[in-house]
């Protein structure tokens, strides 16, 4: 596995250390805050008024003295009837605010981490399975905007009730207000326990959701492989067994939330019963009356209620915030290969103008701490307008090579520099994004397209191309022929992941994409591996008439480049054995030879020495 | 479906209701059953206060003093019933917790089980991020509201209960109480006619997020090599921005009909303790009974709530369930034979009989009447221009798809004869692009096929891809990471081949699986195959003359038809566009 994975998860990481994180990085949900707990304080204190005004119809209204007051029910219901309408709106107005805010600065979350995705260097982005990460932006989210609209003011609304009911009670009676205080404490504890437990049970929820996803992409993307060889029971029973993984870790979550409601439960009912018990020992003691016992008994309910609300808010609090984590764990990754310009905006350079030259120092790079090097201490220059082939075999470091001249990922020892003639060098870690990208592209070895038209692709590389420039370009790289043929021409669709187009077609459009970009250093990885040779002959020498006088990087197995190189270069097990031009490479000792040798048998068609 | 009459979202959602509890009758059984209890318990809890205040309270006042025995049995009566609301409480937890959870892992079960059922052609017109939100956020939206639906069930026996109570003690205020009811139900219809169409499009939005997501993260390589960050995270942050504003217009609906929901019991309430007060005044009811009606009545909120929460779901789980139907509806699974194939000692004879194919949607047929055969134990070639439909031809011969013309014959069965699991037991098929699954090399050649430790070392050393796995940290058990990503192009290319190697089929199709391998490499698996006494039948898609060479023949696929067959020298003489082809690098030289 790749040594760079998002960090370490932070289940440990307390609630509220969590909470502060997130809000930090969500001003536009504070911004609305003030106004809305305001509106939440108009709702609780309608939730508290209303069970009271109750009590006072019935307790003054109706058990009166003289029976019941008719005019008294009729003005106190009519109070009560306009606060109870009064606090429908407050919470109406509160939740639309609640709604707006939150779903304003989720989706600005939702965004952030998106983007922070695309800033991870490749490692990083591999370290993660494509469904985990896409769970990140999509359902992490949903989870955490559950609470923000439902359990936040919950639990504010709770926390202005107990405090309500509190100072009620108190008015009634000290002692047993205490009383209750202290019956509560143990829930406290409890709490603290449970929250901890809670956390950790969703983080494993919030998981095994990222499992699942990633188990179904697995499934869709390699339909074809599970078909051909017949494993479907076996893909099922995966996909069976990660679903099954997330049902049962919802079950668990489901055990702890039940027994944090139950505690609130219980530790009501002794409240009760000591209320009940210790009100009477009171009441013979002279310290209370009969009534007031009895309207301390309605309070207490007015007590518990907001206690299980807030169990059950704290519960909704712990799932959010382990999806909120999951989030906040991607946006706070540092991505380890940085854009200086937004590292070091002070220190960024750009690219000097001209075709670009390469300079290797002493560069090593390895995947994971500890393995084996796939760059081992390659020193190097090449020169500007050099047509340089990269040959070795399967593995023995050339993709590494090109992502480190491209900056998919930094050395992890020596360094990498590129410059012109007249412009110097600059370390390629200095160099700002917007200037790399713009001057250096690379076609990977295995192109994707995105699903859209074949014109849309290939706009990707220079943005505001009409039509007519996209099929001029095919024309410029001996492809028109093709682009005539396909179905609709430069408006086929290629399907998703241009799956709608053959192998090699999706190259051309890869490298046509790569081409209108108008890079002075162009890195080709296996850009034509699967074109036939000779579409490819035409496409590559219309490229080399296009690409005169800029630098070309090629990698290809296919020795036909090499041939044509001004110069080779041969990587065999991470190192760069040898250098020159074919003419030189071709009769000196050495494993181009081999190669070459090899590769000129089976293209004139001779078969193969088996050995 | 906006033709629908205007009832019909209330309809189906009563309809979806049921078919949860069809599918989950113990649960939901079970769960009921708690939330009666915890409902019971409920109304007990009040009725236990009462009578210890009328029992014990009062008189103890009264009198001026208790005994230890009434204190006791109070707190015991307090207490056991909280005991028995607790068992309440955790069944209904539970059971519906479980309930819920069930019905969503079986629903994902049953998407994810079509995925793999559906054919190749569903797929291309299903983007990947849309089935990954199928089979989590839809169907975990279906589901949801299923948590609180016992409760709400529950509830029902409570409101009845309180209906009855009302209606012994006065009908005049069990009228006035129970119009709360009607006008919950009334709420809901209209709540449900304005919420569908949103949350619809709230669900089909987050769908599409999620479809940009997993198609941008795809493609993040791409993105990242031509600095394409920005124009991704606009074309994300606008379909963000529109599902902000579809939930926000969802949040809107739901924030006026949850406050309605709270209000309602309190309305009611206060309107029965003021027809009440009259009737007290006439003499009707006596004050008590009237104070334990309001008390009854401020108990019913929860329960009117909690009813009032799965029909606030209902539009959703509608939306979320809409989604998925057409998944679990559709057809087109590929249909199997009762036949087996014939088992030889040899290799297997296959043979197109005017095959066609035309891809979903396209306009021209992409093979067009396609014949050859392929003897037993023969290797041919499939030579063809870039785009002329090798792959598809390949796909044919595996049965990935089946020809919409013509027959694909195995040792003369018509493949579509054949019993599921045949096809691949007799074929490997190699694909053009090698893909790995996450997981370890042993079972990526294996899986889950009787292959010991041995065998799977002898087919890595056949497709040379003994030594480099030797050298990866964990040998035969690393793993390789999501498609392979941890391991170069050739690589994982050598250990798909080494995939089909291991299984010496009795048929080998290798569409260009070869590019990134050395051709000594190519050869000696042809030979390991090919040798020994079950020699296979290799068809080849291939470039490399040597390759060619290999062949006993070669087919010239050019746009989709067999336009030659001959052995590679005869095929040079006769075919100026092969001839073109395979020494474009000979030429190449020549003409350098
Ligand atoms: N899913 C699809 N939908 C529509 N058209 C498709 C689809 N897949 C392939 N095609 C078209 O069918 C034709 C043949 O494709 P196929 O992949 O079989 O070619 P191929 O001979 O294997 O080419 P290559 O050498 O590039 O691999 C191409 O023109 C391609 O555009
Ligand atoms: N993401 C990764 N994590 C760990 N190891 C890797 C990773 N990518 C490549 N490697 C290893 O680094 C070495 C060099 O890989 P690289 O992709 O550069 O080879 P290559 O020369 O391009 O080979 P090919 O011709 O097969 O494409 C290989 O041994 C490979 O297994
Ligand atoms: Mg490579
Ligand atoms: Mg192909």
């Amino acid at each position: 596995m790749t040594a760079a994975t998002l960090p370490a998860d932070r289940r440990a990481e307390g609630a509220m250390t969590t909470l502060r994180r997130g809000l930090r990085m969500m001003p536009e949900f504070r911004r609305g805050l003030p106004a809305t707990f305001a509106l939440a304080l108009v709702a609780t204190a309608g939730r508290v008024v209303v069970p009271i005004a109750v009590q006072q119809v019935i307790d003054r209204g109706l058990d009166g003295p003289d029976g019941p007051d008719l005019e008294l029910v009729t003005w106190l219901v009519a109070a009560c009837a306009l606060v109870v309408l009064l606090t429908a709106v407050a919470v109406y107005r509160m939740n639309v605010r609640l709604f707006r805010t939150t779903e304003t600065a989720l989706a600005n979350l939702r965004v952030r981490a998106f983007r922070h995705v695309h800033d991870l260097s490749v490692l990083h982005q591999q370290g993660e399975r494509r469904g985990s990460l896409v769970s990140r932006v999509t359902s992490d989210v949903d989870q955490l905007s559950v609470f923000m609209q439902w359990g936040g003011v919950l639990g504010l609304v709770s926390m202005g009730q107990l405090v309500v009911a509190t100072v009620v009670m108190a008015v009634y009676s000290w002692q047993l207000t205490l009383l209750v205080l202290v019956s509560f404490v143990p829930l406290v504890f409890a709490v603290r326990w449970f929250a901890r437990r809670l956390a950790q049970v969703y983080g494993v929820v919030r998981e095994r959701v990222g499992d699942v996803l990633a188990a179904v992409a697995e499934s869709v993307v390699g339909a074809p492989t599970v078909r051909a060889y017949g494993v479907r029971a076996r893909t099922a029973a995966r996909l069976d067994a990660a679903i099954d993984r997330h049902y049962r870790s919802q079950v668990d979550a489901q055990k702890v939330t039940a027994a944090v409601f139950v505690s609130g439960e219980f530790v009501a009912a002794v409240a009760n019963a000591a209320v009940v018990v210790v009100g009477v020992l009171l009441g013979l003691a002279g310290d209370i009356s009969a009534g007031t016992l009895v309207a301390f008994l309605f309070l207490v309910t007015l007590f518990v209620a907001p206690v299980q609300t807030a169990s059950e808010v704290l519960n909704e609090a712990q799932n959010a915030i382990a999806g909120f984590r999951r989030v906040l764990d991607v946006i706070d990754t540092e991505p380890d290969v940085r854009d200086p310009a937004v590292a070091t905006p002070d220190r960024v350079r750009e690219l000097p103008a001209g075709p670009l030259g390469i300079r290797f120092e002493h560069v090593t790079f390895r995947y994971a701490h500890g393995a084996r090097p796939s760059l081992d201490d390659v020193d190097l220059t090449i020169a500007p307008r050099t047509r340089v082939a990269v040959v070795g075999e399967t593995g023995s470091g050339k993709t590494t090579f090109a992502k480190l001249v491209t900056r998919l990922m930094d050395p992890v020892g020596g360094r990498v520099l590129l410059g012109s003639d007249d412009g110097g060098l600059v370390p390629l870690a200095e160099v700002g994004f917007a200037s790399l990208r713009a001057r250096v592209v690379m076609v990977p070895q295995d192109g994707f397209l995105f699903d859209a038209t074949v014109a849309e692709n290939v706009r990707y590389g220079r943005p505001g191309m009409t039509d007519d420039e996209v099929v001029a370009a095919f024309g410029d790289l001996g492809l028109g022929a093709w682009l005539a043929g396909l179905p609709e021409g430069v408006a086929t669709a290629v399907g998703q992941r241009g799956e709608s187009l053959s192998a090699g077609e999706r190259q051309l459009v890869a490298i046509a994409r790569a081409y209108v970009a108008d890079p002075d250093l162009l890195v080709l990885d296996e850009a034509t591996s699967a074109v036939d040779p000779a579409t490819e002959q035409r496409l590559t020498r219309a490229l080399d008439t296009l690409t005169e006088g800029r630098t070309t990087l090629t990698i290809a197995h296919r020795l036909s480049t090499a041939e044509r190189a001004d110069e080779v270069l041969v990587v065999d097990a991470g190192r760069v054995v040898q250098r020159g031009t074919h003419a030189e490479l071709v009769d000196a000792e050495g494993p181009y030879a081999r190669l070459h040798a090899s590769w000129r048998r089976s293209s004139a068609g001779e078969p193969e020495p088996v050995g | 479906m906006p033709t629908r009459r205007r009832d019909a979202v209330l309809r189906r959602g009563f309809r979806h209701i049921r078919r949860a509890v069809a599918e989950q009758p113990r649960m939901f059984a079970l769960a009921l059953l708690a939330s009666t209890l915890y409902g019971g318990m409920t109304v007990a809890s009040a009725w236990v206060i009462g009578e210890i205040t009328s029992r014990v309270l009062l008189p103890a006042f009264d009198e001026g003093a208790t005994t230890g025995a009434a204190l006791t049995l109070a707190a015991v009566a307090i207490l056991g019933v909280a005991v028995l609301k607790i068992v309440g409480i955790l069944g209904r937890r539970l059971f519906a917790g479980v309930m819920s959870y069930r019905l969503q892992a079986e629903y994902r079960r049953r998407v994810t089980g079509q995925y793999l059922r559906l054919p190749l052609s569903w797929h291309q017109r299903h983007p990947t991020g849309q089935l990954l939100s199928n089979a989590n956020s839809d169907v975990e939206a279906a589901w949801f509201f299923v948590a609180p639906l016992p409760f709400a069930c529950g509830a029902l026996v409570m409101i009845a209960i309180t209906a009855v109570a009302l209606v012994l003690t006065d009908p005049l205020l069990a009228v006035v109480g129970l119009v709360v009811f009607p006008l919950v139900f009334l709420a809901n219809i209209v709540y449900s006619q304005v919420m569908s169409p949103r949350m619809q499009r709230a669900q089909q939005l987050r769908a599409e997020v999620s479809e940009i997501a997993h198609e941008s993260f795809d493609a993040a390589l791409v993105v990242k090599t031509l600095g394409r960050e920005d124009t991704e995270t606009e074309r994300f942050g606008e379909r963000a921005d529109q599902l902000r504003d579809g939930l926000i217009a969802v949040g809107r609906v739901r924030g006026l009909f949850d406050p309605m929901m709270e209000a309602l019991p309190s309305l009611g309430t206060l309107a029965v303790l003021l027809i009440g007060a009259g009737r007290v005044a006439d003499g009707a009811v006596d004050a008590g009974e009237l104070v334990a009606i309001a008390y009854l009545f401020t108990l019913l909120a929860l329960p009117i709530r909690a009813i009032g929460w799965v029909l606030a779901d209902l539009p959703r789980a509608l939306a979320g369930f809409d989604r998925v139907t057409p998944v679990l509806e559709a057809t087109g699974e590929t249909p199997y034979g009762p036949d087996a194939a014939t088992v030889t000692a040899a290799g297997a004879g296959v043979a197109l009989r005017g095959a066609g194919f035309t891809f979903a949607g396209g306009t021209r047929p992409t093979l067009t009447d396609v014949t050859f055969d392929v003897p037993a134990g023969r290797t041919v070639a499939v030579v063809g221009p870039t785009g002329s439909g090798k792959s598809t031809l390949a796909g044919l011969l595996v049965r990935l798809v089946d020809p919409a013309d013509g027959t694909v014959l195995l040792d003369g069965i018509d493949l579509r004869r054949l019993r599921e699991g045949e096809v691949s037991t007799q074929a490997a098929f190699v694909a053009q692009s090698a893909f790995l699954f996450d997981d370890t090399v042993r079972d990526n050649i294996t899986l889950g096929g009787p292959y010991d430790d041995e065998q799977v070392e002898a087919a890595l050393r056949v497709a040379a891809a003994d030594e480099f796995v030797a050298a990866l940290p964990e040998g035969l058990d690393t793993r390789v990471g999501e498609r392979g990503a941890s391991l170069s192009g050739g690589q994982r290319q050598r250990l798909a081949l080494a995939r089909a190697v291991v299984r010496r089929p009795r048929l080998l199709v290798l569409d260009d699986a070869t590019s990134a391998v050395d051709p000594s490499v190519e050869a000696r698996i042809l030979d390991a195959l090919r040798a020994g006494e079950r020699p296979a039948t290799v068809v080849v898609v291939a470039y490399r003359q040597a390759t060619i060479a290999l062949a006993d023949e070669v087919v010239w696929l050019a746009e989709g038809r067999a336009v030659a067959r001959g052995t590679h020298a005869e095929l040079l003489e006769e075919v100026p566009g092969y001839a073109e082809l395979v020494r474009a690098y000979s030429q190449a030289e020549v003409a350098a």
